[in-house]
C-alpha cells in the first residue's frame, strides 16, 4: 500500500463517519466568523431553536464592511456611515454576545481580517480542520490545516453539529523547484501557478504546494501561495509542516503551551506527505521561469509575466478563450497597448487577506522610501491586515515612510479587496492591486482590477504605471 | 427545504464561460441579513446599465436590452444553461440564495466551480453537470425554438431536451435524498450526535491541545 498525502492524513483523523456514497462528515476545529456570512447562519439556529455544538471553537471578527478612514473608525461601530454595512456589523455583535463567542470588535486591537486574525493569534493550529463562509478560508493550509471555504447554510451546519459533509477531493502536488530570484514574492508564484493550470485547473482537488520554492518562503508567503489556491479552483491549499511552521506558531497567545505544546510538535511532525504518496496529479514549475507577474484581463489566469506583451483574443485557438479573451479586453480598456506599462493606473491598493502582513507592508515601505507617488494617481492606500499589524507597522515607522511618500495609511479591514465599504474604484480606472481576484466589478462597478505582489505595487503606484520592481530598485 | 423532484421549465441561455459569483450577486447586496430579496439583482452588473444600490426599486432602471434575462422570449425562465466553470470566485451562497428567489430551479453546465455547487444543494436548487456536447445541443435547440422547455427529472437522473432528447447526469445518493425530500441536513447530522461525541473523546485523548479553553 502506498503512502499517505498529507491531505489524507488530515482527512483521516477528522473522519466522523463515513458514508456508502462517497461523502462523509469530518469533524471541525475551529470556525471563523465574520459579519457577511454569518447572520442568516445565527438566524437559522435561533428558528430551529438550536445551540452551538462547542462556542470555544469559534471565533468572530468584523471585516468585509469595515470602514477603513481614522474619521470613520474613532468611534467603532457607531462611527459605520453606511447605514446597511452598521447593521450587518452590530448583528454579528450581537450574534457573538447571545451565543457567547469570543469576538474581536471593531474596538479591539486584535480586529482585522480573518485569515490574517486565525494565524495571528495562533487560533489556527497546524492538524485541525479550519472553516470560515469565505473561500479564502484555504488560507490555513499553509499551517498544514485542512481549511474550507464553506457557504451561510454549512456555517450554521457547524455551528449546530461541529461537522460538515464533505466529499474527499483528489490529491494534487504543485511542486515549484529551485531558488525564486530577487523581489519574486510568494504573489508572483502563485500567479504563474495559476496562469499555468488555470482557474478551474484545481477544482475537485486539494492542492499540496511543495518544492524547494515554497519551503523556502515565510509562513507569511506561504498563506499567501494557499490564500489563493481557491482562484486555482481548490477549495484547499496546504503546505507540509517544518520547523518554519512550528517557529511561528510557538508562543502566540492562543497556541499551547507547557506539556501540550511538547504533545502537539511531536505530533505535528507528521504533518507532511509521506515519501511514497501517490498523488492523482502533479505539476512542476521552476522557480527561476518565475518573473514578476501582473494580471491584464478579468481572471486571475488572465495573467502575463510584466516583460510579456498582453495576449490578444485574435491569436486564441480556443473559440471560447478567444471570446473570453475579447470581453475582457474590451472591459479593461487594452485597445492600442501592447504592454501592460502602457496602462496609466488611476489607483494603488496594498493590503486583503493575500497581502496585508508586516512582511508584505515592510517591502512595500522598501520601495517607496524617499520616493513620491505618481502625480497621475488618483489615490494609493495601504490597509493592513489586522490592528495588530497597524501596531507593528507603526513602531516600525512604516506608516511614515508611507506617508511621505504619499500613500494613505489606513486602518484594518478587507476594503478595497472587494469594495463593500466606501474604498472602492470609480468606472474605468486601473488599479494595482494586492488582492486575490480581477472580476468585472469587483473593486467597484465598472473598475479595472490588475493583480500584483506588495512590491510590484509599491512601484507602480511611484512610476504610475507598472514596471519591472527590480529593474525600478536600481534606478 | 422545498423538494426537488421533477421540474418542466422554460430555460435560458447565458453563453460566457466563468461566470463568477461577483457577476451572478454584486457585493453592495451582501450587506442584507436576510436570505430573501435577491432575484432582483440577479447578475445585477449584465443586467443592468447603471449600479445598483441595496433596497433599490430596480423596475425603472435602465436595463441591456442584449442580455439573455431581458429578452422577452425568456421571462420566466426556471433553467438555466450555462458554460464552463459556473460560479467561480467567492463562497457567497447569495448566489444560490439571488438564483433561487429569481425563480431558477436548475442550472445545467458541463462544469461548476465547487463551493457554488456545493451551496446550491442547501437550497432546493438542482446543478447539473452534463457533457460539453450535451450543454452544446441544448444551447443551440434552446435558441431554435421560441418557449422551448427543458425537463429535469431527479428521481431518474436524466435531463430532456426540446426535441426529446436524453442526458443522463451523476448525483451523489445523499444529496439526491435530501433534495428529493427537502431535508434539511443539520437534522440529519444531529441523528448522529453519538458518533459525534464518540470522535470527539477519542480526540479529546489524542491532541488534548484542541479542547482547552483559549490561551491556556
Amino acid at each position: 500500500m502506498s503512502g499517505k498525502t498529507l491531505y489524507d492524513k488530515l482527512w483521516n483523523s477528522h473522519l466522523v463517519q463515513q458514508r456508502d456514497d462517497g461523502s462523509a462528515l469530518i469533524y471541525i476545529d475551529l470556525q471563523l466568523l465574520h459579519e457577511v456570512t454569518s447572520p442568516q447562519a445565527f438566524e437559522g439556529l435561533r428558528l430551529a431553536g438550536r445551540k452551538p455544538w462547542r462556542v470555544s471553537s469559534s471565533l468572530a471578527t468584523p471585516d468585509h464592511n469595515v470602514p477603513t478612514t481614522k474619521k470613520e473608525r474613532i468611534s467603532g461601530v457607531d462611527g459605520i456611515a453606511d447605514p446597511v454595512s452598521k447593521i450587518q456589523v452590530i448583528t454579528l455583535d450581537d450574534n457573538c454576545n447571545e451565543f457567547g463567542i469570543t469576538e474581536f470588535n471593531m474596538k479591539d486591537i486584535r480586529q482585522g481580517i480573518v485569515h490574517v486574525v486565525g494565524p495571528e493569534q495562533g487560533a489556527t493550529l497546524p492538524g485541525m480542520t479550519v472553516v470560515c463562509g469565505d473561500s479564502h478560508t484555504s488560507t490555513h493550509g499553509a499551517f498544514g490545516a485542512l481549511a474550507h471555504g464553506i457557504g451561510t447554510s454549512e456555517v450554521e451546519h457547524v455551528l449546530a453539529t461541529q461537522c460538515l459533509v464533505q466529499k474527499k477531493s483528489r490529491n494534487m502536488l504543485v511542486r515549484v523547484d529551485g531558488e525564486l530570484s530577487p523581489w519574486v514574492s510568494a504573489k508572483d508564484v502563485v500567479l504563474a501557478i495559476i496562469g499555468a493550470i488555470g482557474t478551474a485547473g484545481g477544482t475537485g482537488y486539494a492542492i499540496e504546494f511543495g518544492g524547494t520554492g515554497i519551503q523556502s518562503l515565510s509562513m507569511e508567503g506561504r498563506m499567501t501561495v494557499c490564500n489563493m489556491a481557491i482562484e486555482a479552483g481548490a477549495r484547499v491549499g496546504l503546505i507540509a509542516v517544518d520547523d518554519t511552521t512550528i517557529e511561528y506558531v510557538k508562543g502566540r497567545p492562543y497556541a499551547p503551551k507547557g506539556e501540550h505544546w511538547d504533545m502537539a510538535v511531536e505530533a505535528w511532525k507528521d504533518l507532511v506527505s509521506d515519501k511514497d504518496a501517490q498523488f492523482d496529479e502533479v505539476v512542476v514549475l521552476k522557480a527561476e521561469d518565475i518573473k514578476p507577474q501582473v494580471t491584464w484581463g478579468t481572471s486571475p489566469e488572465m495573467v502575463i509575466a510584466i516583460d510579456e506583451p498582453i495576449p490578444r483574443p485574435e491569436d486564441q485557438k480556443d473559440p471560447v478563450k478567444k471570446e473570453g479573451y475579447a470581453r475582457a479586453w474590451k472591459y479593461m480598456g487594452l485597445e492600442g497597448k501592447t504592454m501592460l506599462g502602457d496602462v496609466t493606473l488611476d489607483r494603488v491598493f496594498i493590503g486583503s487577506c493575500t497581502n496585508s502582513r508586516i512582511e508584505d507592508l515592510r517591502i512595500a515601505a522598501q520601495v517607496v522610501k524617499g520616493r513620491k507617488v505618481a502625480s497621475t494617481l488618483k489615490q494609493a492606500i495601504v490597509v493592513p491586515g489586522s490592528g495588530l499589524v497597524k501596531a507593528q507597522a507603526e513602531k516600525e515607522g512604516l506608516h511614515e515612510i508611507f506617508e511621505a511618500a504619499g500613500l494613505e495609511w489606513r486602518e484594518p479591514g478587507c476594503s478595497m479587496c472587494l469594495a463593500m465599504n466606501a474604498d472602492k474604484l470609480g468606472a474605468g480606472e486601473h488599479c494595482a492591486s494586492t488582492s486575490n481576484r480581477n472580476f468585472e466589478g469587483r473593486q467597484g462597478f465598472g473598475g479595472r482590477t490588475h493583480l500584483v505582489s506588495p512590491a510590484m505595487a509599491a512601484a507602480a503606484a511611484i512610476a504610475g504605471h507598472f514596471v519591472d520592481v527590480n529593474e525600478f530598485v536600481k534606478h | 427545504m422545498r423538494p426537488f423532484t421533477k421540474h418542466t421549465g422554460l430555460a435560458a441561455p447565458l453563453d460566457l464561460a466563468n461566470v463568477d459569483t461577483d457577476m451572478i450577486i454584486p457585493k453592495q447586496f451582501l450587506k442584507s441579513i436576510k436570505r430573501t430579496g435577491f432575484g432582483k439583482n440577479l447578475f445585477d452588473e449584465l443586467r443592468y446599465e447603471d449600479e445598483g444600490q441595496p433596497d433599490q426599486e430596480c423596475d425603472g432602471r435602465p436595463i441591456r436590452k442584449d442580455f439573455v434575462l431581458n429578452q422577452d422570449r425568456y421571462k420566466g425562465a426556471s433553467v438555466l444553461l450555462a458554460r464552463q466553470n459556473f460560479g467561480c470566485g467567492s463562497s457567497r451562497e447569495h448566489a444560490p440564495w439571488a438564483l433561487d428567489d429569481y425563480g431558477f430551479r436548475s442550472i445545467i453546465a458541463p462544469s461548476f466551480a465547487d463551493i457554488f455547487y456545493n451551496n446550491c444543494f442547501k437550497n432546493g436548487l438542482l446543478p447539473i453537470v452534463l457533457q460539453a456536447e450535451e450543454v452544446d445541443q441544448l444551447f443551440a435547440e434552446v435558441a431554435l425554438r421560441e418557449g422551448a422547455q427543458v425537463i429535469v427529472d431527479l428521481e431518474n437522473q436524466t435531463v430532456t431536451s426540446p426535441s426529446g432528447a436524453t442526458f443522463e447526469f451523476n448525483v451523489d445518493n445523499f444529496r439526491k435524498h435530501c433534495l428529493l425530500n427537502g431535508l434539511d441536513d443539520i437534522g440529519l447530522t444531529l441523528q448522529q450526535d453519538s458518533a459525534i461525541r464518540r470522535y470527539e473523546e477519542k480526540r479529546m485523548n489524542d491532541a488534548p491541545w484542541l479542547f482547552l479553553p483559549r490561551g491556556q
